[in-house]
């Protein structure tokens, strides 16, 4: 079992449910995000979701664009990536996953990537852009490595496709609670419920995350019920962008409250 | 080309060698797949090529004619003859209605009531509203918002034709950040919506479908190349931005052993600048917009701005059968500077009275240059994808026409 899915069956378990956290790499500076991210683990986040800005965010709502935008802009270095997972993971135990669109890690070279995100400390990768059917050479270099590979499942994809992605993720399966794209929503689609269902239906071992346009506590407690974990990112990244560190602290606990520590 | 396979025009995707395939959120798969499926069964259906060709013969004009440019040729090399397919004289002015009709007749076999479309130089973005007006289809068009400045009469003929235009803020705001927007857009709205993409770019069967629509330009011109002069031509020639008017042409003589195919991409300020957008001769292979080729990008993978005097070519990627094309050595593609294509669009209307897109104007000056390193008596096939009245605006600052100027 990789650490990822250990926190996960174990919080489950326990009967606590998981919070799982986004932020980007380099915003608003690489010292800063590291900085942000280990609050974010000390403050109730269970598995860490580290982003890397790409020029061309298709999934990405206007919160997360301007953020990585503006890492983007500051200097941000793809090497920096692994400097980022390094230095989370000697502060805090939370398994650290690397979440990033396919062409930088092509350019980089996925065996590369891999043995280097494994280096440094990394659990694995989630890939918004990379289906299943595209990432041969990113399931091999992911077992060699023993990474988690978190793909994603949608309201609209077939059983047949749930069933593939439950069989070739390796940490959990993310979940898209909506159509649509990241950035917080006020109510949740019930077709998230679905999702989860359509995974559990494929394997019931596989974990299911719950993501995009969760933004309460309210939310993330409901999500759990059904799935293994609620993943935010928006919600973080604008309370950082209007209160620093102090701000992201404040709604990370926030959003956890309703989860057992 | 003789180490070229033959049967180079069976070639469907989702894979051209290497390029090619599925890089897109999972979200949208159920939707490509929808796509897929439709057009295939429109492919397979007589009913659809009758209904597709009575459109095009009542409503876009087509076929459209071949005219010979004999002064235009002088010009370079009066022993090498050049004639221009005329995709300018379709309604709406350029190719892309070819591909905006085939696609909304296959949004109507969807079932669905809105369209989506990216647009450069406004030109695809005038057909989609042209087409949702005729077929009652809602339509949002997406625009870089710098593309909105230097297109503006274009902006202006979509409104009218009761499209919503929506100027595009994010990255560069040009081509490549519409499409992106474009793609979120139809994340969120993918039951109701088609994205009527515009290029040979993206997931498939986008390049495939899109190719194919645009395939008639080359049917249409290799017969009337044999019917009214008795050959085929030497060399055929087209711009490249996303590649739709070039694979528009080139399809049909793909199998021809003896005829050359020439793509002309941007190279803005030169090809030894920064400044151009020169994607099959500077880029390297990646992923951008769902599909795998050849793009402009920096060592860490992110996106290059590309520079172009033209919005329509000014996209930092191509489509994958380029790609496959060029690596496969049956096209070439030459990068044309914003200079050079200016000068070939005042010769040509100079000389022949015609009024060339600046995108096609790229396809003139390769042509022209060209010309000078052929046998004589040999002959070149320009694709003249589009007319420049939108351009007028960029003309007559760049040549100094407006009133006050002398
Ligand atoms: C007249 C004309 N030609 C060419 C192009 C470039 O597109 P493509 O390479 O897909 O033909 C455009 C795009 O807007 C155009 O308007």
């Amino acid at each position: 079992m990789s650490k990822t899915e250990q926190v996960l069956k174990e919080r489950k378990a326990a009967g606590k449910g998981s919070l799982v956290g986004y932020f980007p790499i380099g915003y608003p500076s690489l010292e800063e995000s590291i900085d942000a991210a280990v609050a974010m683990c000390q403050n109730g986040v269970d598995v860490l979701e580290l982003g890397v800005p790409y020029s061309d965010p298709v999934m990405d709502g206007p919160v997360i664009q301007e953020a990585t935008l503006h890492a983007l802009e500051n200097g941000f270095k793809l090497k920096q990536v692994f400097e980022a997972v390094k230095a989370v993971t000697s502060r805090v135990d939370t398994p650290v996953l690397v979440m990033t669109y396919w062409n930088p890690v092509i350019q980089y070279g996925v065996e590369r990537f891999a043995k280097e995100l494994s280096e440094a400390g990394g659990a694995g990768l989630i890939t918004p852009d990379l289906i299943p059917d595209e990432a041969g050479d990113w399931l091999s270099a992911s077992d060699k490595y023993e990474l988690d590979r978190v793909f994603l499942s949608a309201p609209t994809s077939t059983q047949q496709r749930a069933q593939v992605s439950s069989d070739l993720s390796r940490g959990f399966v993310y979940a898209v609670s909506t159509m649509g794209i990241t950035g917080a929503r006020e109510e949740l689609d019930s077709l998230a419920r679905k999702v989860v269902a359509g995974v559990k239906l494929a394997d019931a071992n596989q974990n299911a995350c719950v993501g995009i346009g969760i933004s309460t506590a309210e939310q993330v407690a409901e999500v759990n019920q059904y799935s293994d974990g609620a993943i935010v990112g928006s919600a973080f990244v604008r309370a950082y962008a209007q209160g620093g560190v102090e701000a992201l602290k404040v709604k990370v606990n926030e959003l956890a409250s309703l989860l057992e520590r | 080309m003789t180490s070229s396979p033959t049967n180079l025009r069976q070639q469907d995707g989702p894979y051209f060698g290497e390029f090619g395939g599925r890089f897109v959120p999972e979200s949208l798969i159920a939707a490509l797949d929808q796509l897929a499926e439709t057009y295939q069964v429109a492919k397979n259906d007589p009913e659809f090529a009758i209904e597709l060709a009575e459109l095009h013969r009542s409503y876009t004009g087509r076929p459209s004619i071949i005219t010979e440019a004999k002064q235009f040729a002088a010009t370079a090399n009066d022993k090498v003859r050049i004639f221009l397919k005329r995709e300018d004289l379709n309604h709406t002015g350029s190719h892309k209605i070819n591909n905006v009709l085939g696609q909304a007749l296959i949004t109507k076999r969807m079932g669905k009531s809105r369209i989506i479309a990216e647009t450069g130089a406004g030109q695809h973005g005038v057909a989609s509203a042209t087409a949702a007006a005729l077929f009652g289809l809602e339509c949002v068009v997406y625009m870089g918002e710098v593309d909105t400045e230097r297109q503006a009469l274009n902006v202006a003929r979509m409104r009218l034709l009761g499209a919503e235009v929506v100027p595009v803020k994010t990255g560069t705001r040009t081509l490549k950040d519409a499409i992106n927007e474009a793609l979120r857009d139809w994340v969120a709205n993918v039951d109701t919506t088609h994205y009527l993409l515009g290029t040979v770019a993206g997931p498939h069967p986008f390049p495939t479908m899109v190719r194919d629509f645009h395939s008639v330009i080359g049917n249409e011109a290799r017969q009337q190349m044999l019917d009214e002069f008795g050959f085929l031509p030497t060399v055929v020639a087209a711009c490249v931005g996303g590649g739709s008017n070039a694979i528009g042409i080139f399809h049909a003589f793909l199998d021809d052993q003896d005829v050359d195919l020439y793509g002309f991409e941007a190279a803005g300020d030169g090809l030894d600048t920064p400044r151009h957008a020169a994607t099959l001769t500077y880029g390297k292979l990646g992923v951008l917009h769902g599909a795998k080729s050849y793009m402009l990008q920096d060592e860490d993978g992110q996106t290059m701005d590309s520079h172009s005097i033209s919005a329509g070519l000014d996209y930092p990627g191509v489509g994958p059968e380029h790609a496959w094309l060029k690596d496969l050595g049956r096209a070439k593609y030459r990068g044309i500077s914003d200079a050079e294509a200016m000068d070939a669009m005042l010769v040509l209307a100079r000389t022949e009275g015609i009024i060339a897109a600046i995108e096609t104007s790229h396809a003139l000056a390769g042509a022209l240059k060209l010309s000078k390193e052929l046998p004589d008596g040999s002959s070149i096939l320009i694709n003249l994808s589009g007319r420049g009245d939108k351009d007028m605006e960029t003309a007559a600052r760049y040549f100094g026409f407006l009133p006050g100027d002398n």
